[in-house]
């Protein structure tokens, strides 16, 4: 009898919002870029706490301001994330960003560094980050149904390992997880180039399939036909796809989309870093294939695990969510198993099964939710990367 | 399962005409125990050059413009042959899209 997924549970952080938590991290979020060293400041005050620099927020406007902001606020309002200090330089956009975190329930508060100073500031935010790192470590964990978390894949470093054993793990996951519950999302828009026929099929209703569609549509007009200088032959597949033995686009797609599995369907299009309003299931999402721009939208969308299919051996990591690394390519476990969390090199011997496969990630899975580091934690991978749609004013 | 009963080249599906090379160090001339994943199939190809890990071999002579299909499903067209056994890869296999 298949094992009663619905009834697993793990032990994690029920936040004020009802969403499940993973980590509990206390965050110390810059508005824009030259807020980084104020918050680094801060985080170096107080153990127990992160700040996360990053290039951008000033001058940026309309759609692409839109998506930084959606991209902080998500980053501060995911569900890994206890609470918040937000420092920017000027006040306005650093209340646009408090307010968006304070929806969630969880502590939040801002502060800005015109007409205070680095110093001034930094002094205001540590006793803040001092109160919430103390508050949030006594925080306890409770049982939590493994279906209530949200799930997130993007595979990198693709090679033709990924499509026979790692992508067809997660699509098995997906399979036995998602009727019990959980939330789900892929992306990658410009790798499902070459199966985007196939993947147009794999939506839950017609609108869902046209959403598709016309996002897949609107990249290919937009973003590749407006910049391509001949093909996309120099850089998709990438080098690295190549030594891996992936020679086209459409292998490449064909191996990415194994990882929705057999029988799962997308019930909705997000945007980039949307949050998901449909429901429990699996979405897409509009992102670039690129792992550090792909895994902070979907962490922004409110996802709390990453798995991560991996040929050839990309290391990403996160700083709020666990990326859980899955390879199947022998050579990759040979030569650099410290970034691996899950071997299905026995998928390839043929004495593992995807169905086995599936089955030792969602063991990963639960772990991870327990409190395991991943590898690309313990080895302090922190990649994030905004994404930004054209340059600023 | 003991060591010499892995396969050395898996295929995706019964209607592909590439298979992947899943070991380190296959030599030319090595008789090859094939496994389709759709069905654990088996059958046997000698490989014709050293092919590395993750690259594809010809299941039956190629000829160029001829559709490759793996996954059930058109990869790509041949722009150089290539003989059953044979190394498939940049050199010899194009996407038919650009």
């Amino acid at each position: 009898m298949a094992f009663d997924f619905s009834q697993d549970t793990i032990k994690a952080w029920r936040r004020e919002n009802g969403r499940v938590g993973v980590r509990n991290h206390v965050l110390i979020l810059p508005v824009d870029d030259i807020s980084n060293a104020a918050c680094e400041a801060v985080a170096n005050n107080v153990k127990g706490t992160m700040a996360i620099p990053h290039a951008y927020g000033r001058l940026q406007f309309g759609e692409d301001l839109d998506l930084h902001f959606r991209t902080i606020i998500g980053t501060g309002a995911n569900p890994n994330v206890a609470a918040v200090v937000v420092i920017g330089i000027e006040p306005e956009w650093t209340k646009i960003i408090v307010d968006g975190i304070a929806k969630t329930g969880k502590p939040v508060e801002g502060f800005w560094i015109e007409q205070n100073g680095d110093f001034e500031t930094i002094r205001r935010a540590s006793w803040k980050a001092k109160e919430y790192v103390q508050w949030a470590t006594e925080l306890q964990k409770e049982d939590c149904p493994v279906t209530d978390l949200w799930v997130s894949t993007k595979c990198g470093e693709s090679d033709t390992t990924t499509g026979l054993s790692s992508c067809p793990t997660v699509g098995n996951m997906y399979d036995k997880l998602l009727p019990h519950g959980l939330y789900g999302v892929f992306g990658e828009t410009s790798e499902i180039t070459g199966a985007e026929h196939i993947c147009e099929k794999r939506a839950a209703n017609p609108e869902a399939a046209a959403k598709f569609r016309k996002t897949w549509q609107a990249y290919t007009d937009d973003v590749i036909e407006a910049h391509k200088t001949n093909d996309l032959s120099d850089s998709q597949p990438t080098k690295g796809n190549i030594l891996g033995g992936l020679t086209t686009i459409e292998e490449k797609a064909l191996g990415n989309l194994e990882k929705i599995g057999r029988t799962s369907t997308y019930i909705d299009v997000l945007e980039p870093a949307e949050a998901p309003s449909k429901g429990n299931g699996l979405y897409f999402m509009d992102t670039s294939s690129a792992a550090a721009e792909c895994v902070t939208l979907m962490a922004a969308a409110g996802y709390v695990i990453h798995t991560f299919p991996t040929g050839q051996g990309n290391v990403v990591g996160n700083p709020i969510v666990p990326v859980i690394k899955i390879s199947g390519n022998p050579r990759t476990l040979r030569t650099m198993s410290e970034h691996i969390d899950v071997d299905v090199t026995g998928v390839l011997r043929r004495d593992m099964t995807i169905d086995q496969a599936g089955d030792a990630l969602i063991e990963m899975i639960k772990r991870t939710a327990n409190g395991r580091l991943t590898c690309a934690e313990a080895l302090g991978h922190r990649e994030f990367s905004m994404t930004k749609l054209y340059r600023s004013a | 399962m003991t060591a010499n009963t892995h396969p050395q080249l898996l295929v995706h599906d019964k209607v592909d005409n590439v298979g992947v090379v899943v070991v380190e160090g296959l030599t030319a001339g090595t008789d090859m125990l094939c496994v389709c994943t759709e069905d654990n199939s088996d059958f046997r190809l000698t490989a014709k050059a050293d092919i590395p890990i993750g690259h594809k071999v010809a299941l039956k002579d190629l000829a160029e413009g001829d559709t490759v299909i793996k996954y059930g499903e058109d990869i790509g067209r041949m722009v150089g042959p290539a003989e059953v056994g044979g190394h498939v890869h940049t050199h010899n296999l194009k996407t038919k899209r650009w």
